[in-house]
């Protein structure tokens, strides 16, 4: 065992990275469960995302382009939950969970070609000044740009559903579809939104993986990432500053976890690799006693005619 | 435009025809899929649905047929009672995989000792180890409220881990010359999930897969118990009111899924798979969730819907040799049926009107 060789810097740096894609996820997931919308197909809007930024990447050598690319389809493949839940009126769950195994699949098929290749290489940004302070500079001002995007996303979400009128609204079709249809507020259409808002930032997350933070495409490389971010908004009653919290914990998590694994500690790597998810677990059962911030029509379904 | 009519009761016609309905637009989305892919569509579903059953090698794919259909009706029966009650077990395939090691541990504890005991004990484990399995979300669901999706969709990560643990460790085949895996069950004959019948494919887990189709249907039709699930399905607080303990309810949903998962995991690392390896789980916890929504959540069409799915495992095995589709579009053709039969449903439901745009 050699924990000399575990940088606590670049630990810290890492975790930045490691939690980005849960932050962008959840934050999404957030704004849909505010609508009174839960969404579990969370993993295969990833999956799909991390495909097509992936290929878009590859093919057009821009990674920025890639990204916007998985936007768009975390954001289509989330609007055929869309439609399954707001026009078919299905249930929530089983669409969700239809997404996701689809997602899954349709994202194996995408990826079929792309196996094994390198993306075009993501920049840096290294702002200037702030990076070069001693042990922040490394850990907060040598990033990319969608970690501090994943960032400013929960500023403005947070900004935006407690401080606007569109927030206010939003809140009011997730607490009450009944009343805020009443006041004339179109139901369908702001949760039809609210779920896009919520597929485009689960494609942005997955991309992040498969363009930054590995990089390179596997099938099923999400590893059940989407899961835990639907877990995270659980965790952080759906407040967006605890989102945040819950992403660098679990970010942190997974970098301790990888780090003893790469410092060969005694415990077998499987059971490392088991932490994540037990943790998860752990935090659910701890979160759960309190309920009462969950957004009151959350996973019914909304028709006029009741 | 259209507008949804909710009719006052389900209609009957539209409970049956959905699925066939489904079936039938997944098809046609699959041809499409298939052409988009450079291959003759017709013949892509012919070789899916029709090469199995009826063609010269017949013979062969047929008993297949039993082999694949037997693990996902086994799960989607045990899955359909929960998501009757809306309790959500998304689990099962860590229940499957848990099932399988405690089953294999067992044999691989006594070998290499022939006895008559060794494999109903087996299936006794196997049971025991789902349902244990499958007893930490639905405790901690009585107990702290937690939601069970996840926290049993996480348990199957974990059990994937503690598969690779062991199958790397402690059930590891010593004589297996340092490669992952354990003893092959199907030589040890005391613990081999063998051919009841000769050239069938019938083992006993198609046996259990049947008994469990009667007796759920017994449950569902005949008993008090089959009676409060539907309950609390339909309307959880006339459920309440009716007496209904839900934290039993859940218990038993949700145990009763673990245990049936469990055996279909030990009937299928003793018999078909014959060890424990790394990659043994191959996802039928997650295609039983579509089996249980295909066959409506009772009992004989999740017998139907079983034998459907499998038919696009053992057709698309055909036709990516065959045509070389690749192995992802079979997945997604699957993964479509959920979504058009979830989108077909709605007519169950509702009546579909076209109404001119009305005057606000």
């Amino acid at each position: 065992m050699d924990f000399s060789s575990i940088n606590p810097i670049l630990l810290l740096a890492s975790l930045m990275v490691m939690a980005t894609p849960l932050l962008l996820a959840a934050t999404g997931e957030l704004v849909v469960e505010k609508a009174g919308v839960l969404n579990l197909g969370v993993e295969g809007m990833m999956i799909t995302g991390a495909i097509c930024g992936f290929a878009i990447a590859v093919n057009t050598g821009s990674p920025i382009l890639g990204l916007f690319a998985a936007a768009a389809g975390g954001a289509a493949l989330s609007l055929l939950f869309a439609i399954l839940t707001q026009f078919a009126l299905a249930n929530q769950v089983a669409s969700g969970l239809s997404l996701t195994l689809f997602g899954l699949g349709l994202s194996a098929l995408i990826g079929q070609g792309y196996q094994g290749i390198k993306p075009p290489p993501f920049p840096r940004l290294e702002i200037p000044l702030l990076s070069d302070i001693p042990v922040l500079g490394p850990i907060l001002f040598r990033h990319d740009i969608v970690v501090y995007f994943g960032i400013a996303l929960v500023v403005a979400v947070w900004w935006v559903l407690k401080n606007t009128r569109a927030g206010l609204v939003l809140r009011a079709v997730g607490e009450n579809h009944d009343a805020a249809h009443a006041l004339g507020y179109k139901v369908v259409r702001i949760r039809i939104l609210a779920i896009m808002f919520g597929g485009a930032c689960a494609g942005l997350g997955g991309a992040y993986i498969s363009l930054i933070r590995v990089p390179q495409w596997t099938e099923g490389m999400t590893a059940g990432i989407g899961w835990i971010a639907l877990a995270l908004v659980v965790f952080a009653s759906w407040k967006p500053w605890r989102v945040m919290l819950g992403a660098y914990l679990f970010g942190g998590v997974t970098v301790i976890q990888l780090n003893l694994q790469a410092a060969g500690v005694a415990i077998p790597v499987e059971y490392l690799a088991m932490s994540p998810y037990l943790i998860t677990i752990l935090v659910l059962v701890i979160m759960s006693a309190d309920k009462s911030s969950a957004p009151a029509s959350l996973g019914r379904s909304f028709h006029a005619s009741q | 435009m259209l507008k949804l009519e909710k009719r006052p009761q389900p209609s009957r016609m539209w409970t049956y025809l959905t699925p066939l309905v489904a079936v039938l637009l997944t098809m046609l989305a699959g041809a499409a899929l298939f052409a988009f892919l450079g291959k003759d569509p017709i013949l892509s579903i012919r070789t899916i649905f029709w090469e199995p059953l009826f063609s010269e090698f017949a013979f062969y794919y047929r008993p297949q047929l039993l082999v694949k259909g037997a693990p996902l009706v086994l799960i989607a029966i045990g899955l359909s009672l929960g998501f009757k009650a809306g309790i959500w077990n998304i689990g099962a395939e860590g229940q499957y995989i848990i099932g399988a090691l405690c089953g294999a541990g067992v044999a691989l504890a006594f070998y290499p000792l022939e006895a008559w005991f060794i494999f109903p004990l087996m299936v006794l484990a196997g049971a025991l180890g789902g349902w244990a399995w499958a007893m930490i979300p639905a405790l901690l669901k009585v107990r702290f409220g937690t939601n069970e999706i996840l926290v049993s969709l996480m348990l199957v990560y974990v059990a994937e881990q503690l598969l690779a643990s062991m199958s790397l460790g402690l059930l590891k085949n010593p004589e297996g010359f340092g490669f992952p895996g354990s003893r092959n069950l199907q030589q040890y004959p005391s613990a081999h999930n063998a051919e009841l019948i000769a050239g069938t494919s019938m083992h006993w887990g198609v046996v259990a897969a049947f008994i469990a189709v009667i007796l759920t249907y017994i449950l569902l039709n005949r008993h008090i118990l089959g009676f409060h699930i539907r309950l609390t399905g339909e309307s959880p607080k006339a459920a309440r009111f009716a007496g209904v303990n839900p934290a039993r309810l859940i218990l038993f949903c949700l145990g009763t899924a673990g245990a049936l998962a469990g055996m279909a995991g030990l009937f299928e690392v003793s018999g078909p798979s014959g060890q424990v390896s790394i990659d043994f789980n191959v996802g039928y916890g997650f295609t039983a969730i579509i089996v249980a929504f295909l066959g409506r959540l009772h009992p004989v069409g999740i017998l139907l819907a079983g034998a459907l799915m499998a038919l696009t495992y053992i057709g698309g095995e055909i036709a990516q040799s065959k045509l070389g589709l690749p192995a992802a579009a079979i997945q997604v053709f699957q993964g479509m049926l959920l979504f058009f039969l979830l989108a077909v449903d709605v007519t169950t439901n509702y009546r579909i009107r076209w109404t001119k745009r009305e005057v606000a």
